[in-house]
């Protein structure tokens, strides 16, 4: 992998602390070489992002280049955070990846009305996550063509 | 694999014919069922999107689980197309990844701007473009939730 991709970091927002342990693990598992960071809901995602209170130091946040967004969070959900995230200029392009147990069409419609980049369920055992993230991985890390950070 | 998701239907959008014919054959090489099919420029991407001109037989153009759009085309460009697709309520939910020979920085951002699912520069070998589209199956196909869902 080009080395300037390797220090890309992967943002999870994520309220369940169970959840952010196994998907820590199955990162790891997937031997995924880029950082992974979490945020407990969307009020920090937002403040993480914005460098506002617990994060005022930009050092204590990089930008993301992926952020894995669950849906249903305490404070301020998945929906609210992406809507926000997406009408915001300095951060709109930033890819997003609902990553969330809610399998309602309704959500997966609505999650990619609001902009989400794409829509996966989280998988119920610990082996199908890792497959999951593996992919996930190798498609947005290696692949893709990220929107440069500096853009106008 | 999921025989619903096995009939899901991956539309390209591409003029040039050696790209087309290059996309084929890594798309059967990666031994993928899905059933590819193309379009020549935007205006034809529109009418077999909404069922008109040529395509006004529905079951002559079945709705797309993934659109692969080039930029660079005539009649109606990739970004032309791009914009018409993610402003239709009936058409937005598909997701676009503009594949493309550009590797231009302001291409990125104006895909992203108007709301490509993903962007990812035309590898130049066919080994590599079969990776490409290898991986890019399994993260669209079996790995993404679609709507409307796989039926």
């Amino acid at each position: 992998m080009n080395a300037s991709r390797k220090s890309l970091i992967v943002l999870v927002a994520d309220d369940d602390e169970d959840d952010r342990g196994y998907i820590r693990k199955a990162w790891e598992k997937s031997r995924a070489v880029n950082e992974l960071r979490f945020v407990r809901d969307g009020e920090e995602l937002t403040e993480y992002l914005n460098h506002s209170c617990r994060y005022s130091d930009p050092a204590s946040a990089p930008r993301p280049a992926v952020i894995l967004l669950d849906l249903n969070m305490p404070k301020k959900d998945g929906r609210e955070a992406l809507r926000e995230i997406r009408t915001d200029p300095e951060l709109r392009r930033i890819p997003i990846i609902v990553l969330t147990t809610s399998k309602a069409e309704e959500d997966i419609c609505r999650s990619y009305d609001l902009g989400a980049n794409s829509y996966i369920t989280k998988p119920v055992t610990f082996g199908a996550l890792v497959d999951v993230l593996q992919v996930l991985g190798r498609y947005w890390i290696e692949i893709v063509d990220l929107p440069p950070e500096n853009g106008a | 694999m999921n025989p619903r998701k096995e009939a899901l239907t991956i539309l390209v959008a591409d003029d040039d014919e050696i790209d087309r014919g290059f996309l084929r054959r890594a798309w059967e090489k990666s031994r993928v069922s899905n059933d590819l099919r193309f379009v020549g420029d935007g205006e034809e991407l529109t009418e077999y999107l909404k069922h008109a001109g040529r395509y006004s037989d529905p079951a002559s153009a079945p709705r797309p689980a993934v659109i692969l759009l080039d930029l660079n085309m005539p009649k109606k460009d990739g970004r032309e197309a791009l914009r018409e697709i993610k402003a239709d309520p009936e058409l937005r939910q598909i997701p676009v990844i503009v594949l493309t020979g550009s590797k231009v920085e302001a291409d990125i951002l104006r895909s992203y701007d108007l709301g490509a699912n993903s962007y990812i520069t035309k590898p130049v070998t066919f080994e590599a473009l079969v990776d490409v589209l290898q991986v890019l199956r399994m993260y669209w196909i079996e790995i993404v939730d679609l709507h409307p869902p796989a039926r």
